[in-house]
């Protein structure tokens, strides 16, 4: 048997686990060959064409061979702005390397990546799985000269990456991130105790609970939770599942990463009374594969509660109450944190959206009513079970109870996770994080708002600026239209490709924009680009696209005397200049052609 | 038990669905043209290219994957969802290589049909220019990539209709490709002339060798009737 049989046979050729199939050729091959696609095929039952499928779909997958050590810079504008640029110009330096080449003797490939969940101590780098953050410039040759030395004994380094691996590496840690603590976050019970809570009770008194408490999703969208767990219950199926959305891709974000590291038990406590309410004995994590660093220290979490039976059979000692929790690894994708892409990726296919109706609560994973919640909303409800619904509905607004986790970053004094009611001003939180002279705030992420000064007075709430706790704070030295480009080129680079308008639109938006930030664009230009976000807004098939326009809409919203300042006076500027379009030309003759003045 | 009829209007016209029945095959069968590319009407629908997204209730959404209900208020012929159809038909001509002037399947290609019939002129996005590979390997049937607007009613038709699976999407984005299901080309899949998925091809992307001026530029399908008369036909009280 080859390794590839091996490694079907160990998942006992499920086709719904080709994810951790192809992760697992992925790391013990270096690459998936097309024989191994021919190999995964036939031992799976399906089309070479159909493993390809979503082998391609992946950032973290790779067709052809790399290095052995893939280091992959994030870069975002928080990165940026923390002196990324210099860090991956260091690595260039000593690898003799340009960015996304690989070294002749193979061992390594130094590359770009989006948010790796980090933005409170960037710049960061993932190195095969191992993260490493607070990078400078003067840490690149002792990081490098530790690679060379590891494991040389052949293969990749295991994955998912274990404690030890980091052990070596410099700048192989990752702070904790919480700054404030709330109610939420304070005064922690014992593990187990919100499912000794809901045991007390009926499943439809849990949900009712849970209603009362007014409760919304915490990753953007607000969709009351009470009801989802409601219409999942009632829907009828041979198994109802219950998922937990820890695919924090938003760039800027990573309250997630916080809560699964320092608070993983009030998680799992929430997943477990969402099962008792739901009638789930299935619960899954669908963890992005920038924290497989973390998989270990949650593998630990779930043995530990497995012996003190809150996972498992009779849980709580409840006769008939099993539920266990499995996490799935993701593998590069920020279109997964898109429920329906979460769901198809989980089942081992690409991560493109389904379309809705019918919703996850009656037709999610396999087919069966599926409840999919947010890191933190499973916190919020294992704490409403707790201390019931009052509790949590003192805090906040009337339409938005609670308190919200924001992860802040970029241009302040204290980045980090803050825990503050809902209704809390910007300006309020400015204050907070030390970042009172912003120029502006990227509110919710690059498909969030970008919020002027004269709006630091709107609330954080869902009836007001919406959003699933990215918070990016630029100074006065910021060019706001440059990070909105930063934005578009996010989008063109996740866009799943599934639908028109999303796929060939984010590509049009990008290219307008970089025509803006040349100072090459007219006032046609602009009206154009506007046309043409909006109908990618109106026309595309899932939030992605519905959202990509935003960083553009918004800035021009904010800003619009930034964008008049760059508008050339002309009715007409072509989208090439003279000077690219010969580019090609003049790199062939070797000498720079000259321009006739009349 | 007959299923219990659904009635809803389209632009102020009242018309009765089936149970089962999507928004767009229930315009179709009442003669109400919802401009679309990568819908077909024996295949699974997909919802990838939107041209056929209308208002339904308030909402934009894509008439192909949305089931008819009872009372629906759709909006389909207006001029805000023509311009936004016409951008994306804009968008899928300088994604990839589009030259109708010369291009085997003028008069007979649904996208260059909905140019016309949406009133494109010239597209006012910047060509993408892709660098897309000819397979010319199988003996019968020629695959223009240049040409793919990444319809997949190719990849449907050969898994559903053929039993095959000759084809597939690869990669994500802007990068996305249509892929086939053997390494040196076409030649080495099952592929055959007469499969369903040969003939679905809205464009010039999947074409049939030696057959393709069996009728002349100029009396093709949409040389004589814009795209959507034949379903129009069917209104009752429409001209002949």
């Amino acid at each position: 048997m080859t390794s590839v049989d091996n490694i079907i046979a160990e998942f006992r050729a499920d086709r719904s686990r080709l994810m951790d199939i192809v992760m697992a050729v992925q790391h013990r091959l270096g690459h998936v060959s097309d024989a191994s696609i021919q190999s995964l095929a036939k031992g799976l039952g399906m089309h070479p064409v159909e493993v390809d499928d979503m082998v391609s779909f992946y950032s973290f997958f790779d067709r052809a061979p790399r290095g052995r050590f893939r280091i992959r810079l994030s870069k975002t504008p928080i990165s940026l702005i923390k002196g990324a640029q210099a860090v991956a110009a260091a690595f260039e330096h000593d690898l003799g390397l340009t960015m996304g080449g690989t070294t002749p003797d193979g061992e390594f490939t130094l590359e770009w990546t989006s948010d790796i969940g980090m933005a409170d101590q960037e710049p960061s780098a993932l190195v095969n799985g191992v993260v490493l953050t607070a990078l400078a410039p003067a840490d690149v040759p002792h990081i490098i000269a530790a690679l060379r030395q590891s494991g040389h004994e052949g293969g990749l380094p295991p994955y998912p990456p274990h404690r030890g691996q980091g052990a070596a590496l410099p700048r192989a840690r990752v702070r904790p991130g919480l700054v404030k603590a709330g109610p939420l976050l304070s005064d922690l019970p014992e593990p187990g105790t919100a499912i000794m809570s809901a045991l007390a009770v009926t499943p439809d008194a849990v949900i009712e609970q849970i209603t009362m408490s007014r409760l919304r999703g915490r990753g953007g969208a607000g969709f009351p939770t009470g009801m989802k767990w409601r219409l999942t219950r009632k829907s009828p199926g041979k198994q109802h599942y219950v998922v937990c959305n820890a695919d924090e891709g938003e760039p800027g974000t990573f309250k997630d990463r916080v809560l699964l590291s320092e608070f993983p038990d009030l998680v799992f406590d929430g997943m477990t009374v969402a099962a008792y309410a739901l009638g789930s004995s299935e619960g899954l994590v669908y963890l992005r594969g920038e924290y497989a660093y973390l998989w270990e220290h949650l593998q630990g979490i779930l043995d530990a509660r497995r012996k003190a039976g809150w996972l498992g059979k009779a849980v709580g000692n409840r006769a008939g109450f099993d539920f266990d929790i499995r996490i799935q690894l993701g593998a590069g994708a920020y279109m997964c944190g898109e429920e329906s892409s979460l769901l198809e990726s989980l089942e081992g296919k690409r991560g493109a959206p389904r379309d809705r109706p019918p919703f996850p609560t009656e037709h999610g994973y396999k087919g069966q009513p599926t409840a999919i919640d947010n890191v933190e909303t499973f916190v919020c409800a294992a704490r409403i079970i707790e201390k019931g619904a009052p509790w949590f509905a003192a805090q906040g607004t009337r339409l938005s109870t609670g308190t919200k986790l924001m992860s802040v970053a970029g241009d302040c004094t204290y980045p980090g996770v803050y825990e503050v009611p809902y209704g809390i001003t910007v300006n309020a939180l400015l204050d907070l994080v030390g970042g009172s002279d912003a120029e502006f705030v990227q509110i919710s992420g690059p498909s969030g708002q970008c919020v002027a000064p004269k709006d630091f007075g709107r609330q954080i709430a869902f009836e007001d600026l919406s959003t699933g706790g990215s918070t990016m704070v630029f100074g006065r030295e910021r060019d706001v239209l440059a990070i909105a480009l930063q934005f578009a080129e996010f989008f063109v680079d996740e866009s799943c490709g599934w639908c028109a308008p999303c796929r060939i639109g984010t590509t049009q938006l990008k290219l307008a924009m970089e025509k803006v930030v040349a100072g090459r664009a007219t006032r046609a230009d602009l009206v154009g680009m506007e046309a043409l976000s909006h109908t990618v807004m109106r026309m595309s098939r899932c939030g992605l696209g519905q959202m990509a326009p935003n960083p553009i809409l918004s800035s021009m919203r904010s800003f619009p005397e930034h964008y008049e300042a760059r508008l050339r006076g002309e009715v007409f500027v072509p989208a090439m200049t003279m000077d690219g379009a010969l580019r090609e030309a003049v790199t062939v003759q070797g000498r720079e052609s000259m321009m006739e003045t009349s | 038990m007959g299923a219990k009829a659904i009635s809803m209007t389209v632009d102020g016209v009242a018309i009765v669905a089936r149970s089962g029945q999507s928004v767009i095959d229930a315009c179709d069968a009442a003669g109400i043209y919802i401009p679309r590319l990568c819908h077909h009407p024996e295949l699974t629908p997909a919802g990838n290219c939107r041209v056929c997204t209308c208002t339904i209730n308030g909402r934009q959404s894509a008439a192909c994957v949305t089931p008819a209900a009872n009372g629906m208020v759709i909006e389909n012929d207006t001029p805000h969802l023509t311009a936004d159809r016409r951008t994306l038909i804009e968008m899928l001509f300088v994604e990839g290589v589009h030259p109708c002037p010369y291009c085997v399947a003028s008069g007979d290609c649904e996208l260059q049909a909905l140019g016309y019939r949406l009133g494109m002129t010239a597209p006012t996005e910047s060509y993408l220019w892709p660098r897309r590979k000819l397979d010319a390997t199988h003996p019968d049937v020629t695959l223009d990539h240049d040409r793919c607007i990444l319809c997949s009613r190719c990849i449907r038709a050969s898994r559903m209709e053929d039993g095959k699976t000759v084809f597939g999407f690869e990669g994500r984005g802007i990068a996305m490709r249509l892929n086939i299901d053997a390494q040196g080309g076409l030649g080495e899949t099952q592929m055959a002339a007469i499969d369903k998925a040969a003939s679905v091809c809205p464009v010039a992307c999947i074409v049939i060798k030696r057959d393709s001026y069996r009728v002349p530029n100029g009396a093709r399908r949409f040389d004589k009737a814009p795209i959507g008369s034949d379903i129009e036909a069917r209104r009752p009280g429409a001209k002949p």
